[in-house]
């Protein structure tokens, strides 16, 4: 199911204005691993060119590579419908569809590709995904109620068994717990642990310690200057980028210094 | 003496009765209404003292009265920021009962009028054999005009300013978008006069075919597009982007996140402003006085032949200048007013219906 991601000469603009330049990296199958980085370096912009939706953005345009085990998503004739069926994403703010109830919420990447499935099977896909997200205890009675009517921790949950209904091979998070509180944080973060053993799992943090206690790998991005693009500055595993980072840059970021 | 100083002025802030510096003296809650009162009954004395015929007069002496009186008296007992605050409070107000009013007065004079020959046999007989000087006589062949005119309008216009705003908020980019966005802001601008004369030109006298319900109907959906266009343009911009990033990252394609996403989170809004359109083309004169001729017998088939419709019929019997005519044209109003009022109903309990839920 999982897959690797390896990108290599990536760079990514917003009209003239590039955002990213030249990155590389590999992102193992079956792990999780942390983009850190002051504000405004790119780490979103980065994150949302692995399954292309920076080109959703007006004027938005990318460079590089992109391999998905041995395909690259930036290849000619790829589809990117395809692309984002393969690589789901959970974004900063909870978004359920405000029109759909809990269970059509979760059902929605389903139904809205079209691709029909009976009953039966679609109620087991439902209940698999927010157990999965560890929300089916809490909805499990009212899942015919708006999805809008749940807390901030639960809508995101909500998002996450979205995302994962559709049996993505990766799984792309934007600061899936910046809106959230302590208990709902530590619920997510399990949460990954337990989705790493089946998806590949890239997740974008400003909380040094979640990317510390969620990660197996960690990239530290950063700007050159102001109006310059954003680069990866290294990428390693998570304890060595915490303990003892080969870059001067990433141990002031990581202690507070500066950023 | 330092110390003298500061006990002074500390009480200097104080207001004089023993509330906390937070607090301050309020006028009492009936106070506005009792403002009110008293200035009409100023008003009203002023007015018949001065022997201003006018109530309108009255009413607008009234109205300054109010609001100098709320200001006076509140700058005396609040403090002038309060007093400025509840002077706009009463601004507000003052312009609220001077919209309704004639909105009231027009309602009030067209139901008073309009209830007179209002019943079963009205509605259910057209004009034929009627001779105008005489009662009797209905508007059932001007309400299946409307019905068809109106109908046809939205079932072209509609469906083409739909797609048309999808288009300009979901993909138009660039030279095009802007182009029809020219356009459309133009066709806003066009005087109903002029879409029938254009129609008439076009459709009647190089085309050939003759007068029609459907000719009027061509006129009617050149002034409903750009208004069913702007709203639903409107409607569209307020759906998050959010919810699109949320489907098309699910790997929905763009066409089904439109259909099945953006659409039915807007459907309240875009339908609101579509029966709008609607009710604004139902009271459109000119282009039936052009296109659909008029007609005192009825005609159900809109596509051949001249039809009526209520606007022409109450232009038709006003000019036919006799009180039986008036009656008429008076309940023929109130049809349409009501008509339109159902439509405006039906609107709003579909938007509720299909707003987004929130509850629990
Ligand atoms: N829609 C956009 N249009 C134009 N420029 C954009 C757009 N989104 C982001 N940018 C620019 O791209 C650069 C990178 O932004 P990005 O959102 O990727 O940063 P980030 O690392 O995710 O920041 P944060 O940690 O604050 O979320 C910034 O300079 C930003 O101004
Ligand atoms: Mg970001």
């Amino acid at each position: 199911m999982a897959k690797r991601i390896d990108v290599s000469g990536l760079s990514a603009y917003y009209g003239n204005h590039r955002a990213i330049e030249d990155i590389s990296m590999t992102v193992e199958p079956r792990s999780v691993t942390a983009f850190i980085g002051p504000s405004g370096c790119g780490k979103s912009t980065f994150l949302r060119t692995l399954n292309r939706m920076h080109e959703v953005t007006p004027g938005g345009r990318v460079e590089g590579k992109v391999m998905l085990d041995d395909e690259n998503l930036y290849g000619p004739g790829v589809d990117p419908v395809a692309v984002r069926r393969t690589v789901g994403m959970v974004f900063q703010r909870p978004n359920p569809f405000p029109t759909m109830s809990i269970y059509d919420n979760v059902a929605a990447g389903l139904r809205l590709n079209g691709t029909a499935r009976r009953k039966s099977e679609l109620d087991g896909i439902v209940e698999k995904s927010l157990k999965g997200a560890n929300l089916w205890n809490e909805v499990k009675d009212r899942l015919n109620k708006p999805g809008a009517g749940l807390s901030g921790g639960q809508q995101q949950r909500l998002c996450i068994a979205r995302a994962i209904a559709v049996e993505p091979q990766v799984l792309l998070m934007d600061e899936p717990c910046s809106a959230l509180d302590p208990i709902s944080t530590l619920a997510i973060e399990d949460l990954i642990g337990q989705l790493k053993e089946r998806f590949t799992i890239v997740i974008v943090t400003h909380n040094m310690q979640q990317a510390a206690r969620v990660s197996d790998r960690t990239a530290f991005f950063n700007l050159a200057g102001v109006g310059q693009p954003g680069r990866l500055i290294e990428i390693d595993e998570t304890q060595r980028i915490f303990s003892n980072p080969s870059v001067q840059a990433t141990e002031d970021y990581i202690s507070g210094r500066f950023g | 003496m330092g110390h003298e100083m500061s006990e002074t002025l500390t009480q200097d802030a104080l207001p004089a009765s023993s509330l906390s510096p937070l607090a301050h003296r309020r006028i009492p809650r009936w106070a506005p209404a009792g403002i009110a009162v008293a200035a009409i009954a100023l008003g009203c004395g002023v007015g018949a003292a001065a022997g201003l015929a006018s109530h309108l007069q009255w009413g607008l002496i009234s109205l300054l009265l109010f609001v100098g009186l709320t200001y006076g008296i509140t700058a005396g007992v609040e403090g002038r920021r309060q007093a400025r605050d509840r002077v706009a409070t009463s601004l507000v107000w003052a312009c609220f009962v001077v919209a309704v009013v004639p909105l009231y007065s027009l309602l009030q004079t067209t139901i008073s009028k309009g209830v007179k020959v209002l019943d079963g046999n009205f509605l259910t007989h057209s004009m034929g054999g009627v001779i105008t000087t005489q009662p009797g006589g209905g508007v059932y062949h001007a309400v299946i005009g409307t019905l068809e005119q109106v109908g046809l309008a939205s079932l072209i216009a509609v469906p083409v300013g739909l797609l048309t705003a999808i288009y300009l908020v979901e993909y138009g980019r660039g030279k095009l978008a802007k182009v029809v966005t020219f356009f459309v802001d133009v066709m806003t601008g066009v005087p109903s006069i002029v879409a029938g004369l254009f129609i008439l030109a076009f459709w009647i006298i190089i085309l050939g075919f003759g007068y029609s319900g459907f000719a009027g109907a061509l006129a009617l959906a050149i002034l409903m597009m750009p208004v069913v266009v702007r709203s639903t343009e409107e409607m569209l911009k307020l759906v998050p982007n959010e919810l699109r990033e949320a489907s098309l990252a699910l790997g929905v394609p763009k066409w089904r996140t439109i259909l099945k996403v953006v659409l039915p989170t807007s459907i309240g809004g875009i339908l609101t402003g579509v029966m709008l359109a609607v009710a604004r083309i139902a009271g459109e004169t000119a282009p039936v006085l052009l296109l659909v001729f008029g007609n005192q017998l009825i005609n159900n088939n809109p596509f051949s032949g001249a039809q009526s419709s209520l606007p022409y019929y109450v232009y038709e019997q006003y000019t036919n200048g006799n009180d039986a005519s008036f009656d008429r044209a008076w309940a023929a109003a109130l049809v349409l007013i009501a008509f339109v009022m159902i439509l405006n109903l039906v609107a709003r309990g579909i938007a509720r219906w299909k707003a987004p839920k929130t509850g629990r």
